[in-house]
């Protein structure tokens, strides 16, 4: 996307705001000891941890901000937070 | 029509022919005669523009960008610690890309407190984004307010200017003067255009957030656009020449420099000085040669470069000192005549309203012949501790 004149924007919603950039570490679902409980979409302030259709559990990446949250709160310990290499 | 008038006036008049729909300034001495003479227009409505009266300098600027992304033409004025105290907002005119031009009467900043003239206020400033043109006398004043606001506006540019000239020196001496008709400063300068604007039915916010996957892009956008300045600088400079007969296509000003051996640089109401002191050294055999920068920023580092090709040695005289280093301008002289082998010394004059007479350029000459530089000149070693 082009940067625009300015550094203007037009008002939106918070999902035209790609906040993935933020990201140090990424919770990697290793959907291994997972019991699809859940609690990580629960938990996620971002909102962006969703149920795929074989019922697992996966963050968007290109709204997560990284913050740790569904890896702390799993009672599995099935979720991994990696460096981001960028 | 040829007028008498103070250098303070003179602008503001210009100011009025430019069309300003917006104007929000805070009085401050020497600037003050030119914001009193532009709140007298409005309120005798021979100038039809909003006058936004404010409680600092910090709320003039930040109420002209409201006004520019609103899409008027805005003007502001001010000085020394008004500047100084619009330092935040000068960085955010140049980021939101608006073409704000802002008259700059130089003088020194504080402490010790000093109203006099020196240039320390606007060079403070020239990181900021912002084009920056330096006068030398009243004349010139006037005529580079309609260039600024023409290359401010011009949607390749889109940046902020700021025309500068040195307090009382100029602003409060009167000079004759060459003042334009409304129709005239219509022809050289259109109605403003503005890029984008705010608009309640199709909204955008100005100067947003970038990350730092952004944020260099932007700056580095900025910057193109100051380099791109230079070529329409030339090109309106060159175009008020033809219309009004005085060419300003020139961002650097060569005098008596063809068979100089000393070149001396300076900006704004110096110049004039020191191309006296020129006329009498060559009358004595001395080759020396006077290089004036009307363009600060964009800095036209190759058009000095080229001027200044075939002298020996170049006196710079900074009315500024970055402290704990070297006068601005002769910093960015060394630089340009990098490689060259052409000697480049630093002279620190006039600071706080210090006179600099035509015997202070001689002497001064006299100095860099010998090859010593980068100093103070006119220390008064009896005051020192």
């Amino acid at each position: 996307m082009a940067l625009s004149v300015g550094c203007t924007a037009r008002p939106g919603k918070s999902r035209s705001n790609r906040t993935g950039s933020w990201r140090v570490f990424r919770p990697v679902f290793k959907h291994d000891k997972c019991t699809k409980c859940g609690i990580c979409a629960l938990v996620c302030p971002e909102g962006c941890v969703e149920q795929s259709e074989d019922e697992f559990y996966e963050a968007n990446y290109e709204f997560c901000k990284g913050c740790g949250l569904c890896s702390d709160e799993c009672p599995a310990e099935d979720i991994e937070m990696e460096q981001e290499e960028k | 029509m040829m007028q008498f008038m103070e250098g303070s006036l003179a602008v503001a008049d210009a100011v009025r022919l430019c069309r300003p729909q917006v104007i929000s300034a805070y009085p401050i001495t020497p600037q003050t005669h030119i914001v009193e003479a532009l709140a007298d227009m409005v309120a005798n409505c021979t100038l039809d523009a909003e006058y936004i009266t404010v409680e600092s300098e910090f709320s003039a600027l930040s109420a002209c960008i409201g006004a520019s992304a609103a899409g008027s033409r805005v003007y502001s004025a001010t000085t020394s610690q008004g500047l100084a105290l619009m330092f935040e907002v000068c960085f955010n005119v140049a980021g939101m890309r608006l073409p704000i031009v802002m008259t700059i009467v130089n003088r020194a900043l504080s402490a010790p407190l000093s109203i006099w003239n020196d240039q320390q206020d606007s060079i403070s400033l020239r990181d900021s984004g912002w084009m920056q043109l330096y006068a030398e006398d009243n004349q010139e004043a006037t005529d580079l307010h309609y260039l600024a606001y023409r290359v401010a506006e011009d949607h390749e540019i889109l940046l902020p200017a700021m025309v500068c000239f040195d307090g009382f020196i100029l602003s409060h001496t009167y000079e004759p003067v060459e003042t334009l008709s409304q129709d005239q400063v219509d022809a050289y300068l259109p109605a403003f255009r503005p890029y984008q604007r705010l608009d309640a039915a199709d909204p955008i916010s100005f100067g947003m957030f970038a990350s730092p996957d952004y944020y260099m892009e932007f700056r580095y956008e900025i910057d193109r656009a100051l380099e791109r300045a230079k070529e329409r600088i030339a090109r309106a400079g060159k175009e008020f020449g033809k219309q009004f007969g005085r060419d300003y296509s020139a961002l650097v000003e060569g005098y008596q420099l063809e068979d100089a051996e000393t070149a001396f640089v300076a900006m704004g109401s110096l110049c004039g000085t020191v191309k006296d002191a020129i006329d009498e050294m060559r009358a004595q055999g001395k080759k020396v040669g006077l290089l004036k920068i009307r363009c600060y920023r964009p800095f036209p580092g190759p058009d000095i470069a080229k001027a200044l090709a075939g002298v020996k040695r170049v006196a710079v005289l900074d009315k500024n000192i970055s402290l704990g280093s070297k006068g601005a301008v002769g910093l960015e002289v060394k630089d340009a005549l990098y490689g060259s082998g052409i000697a480049v010394y630093d002279y620190i004059v006039g600071l706080g309203g210090r006179d600099l007479k035509k015997s202070d350029i001689a002497a001064i000459a006299a100095l860099a012949e010998k090859g010593q530089g980068d100093q103070f000149y006119g220390l008064r070693q009896e005051v020192l501790r």
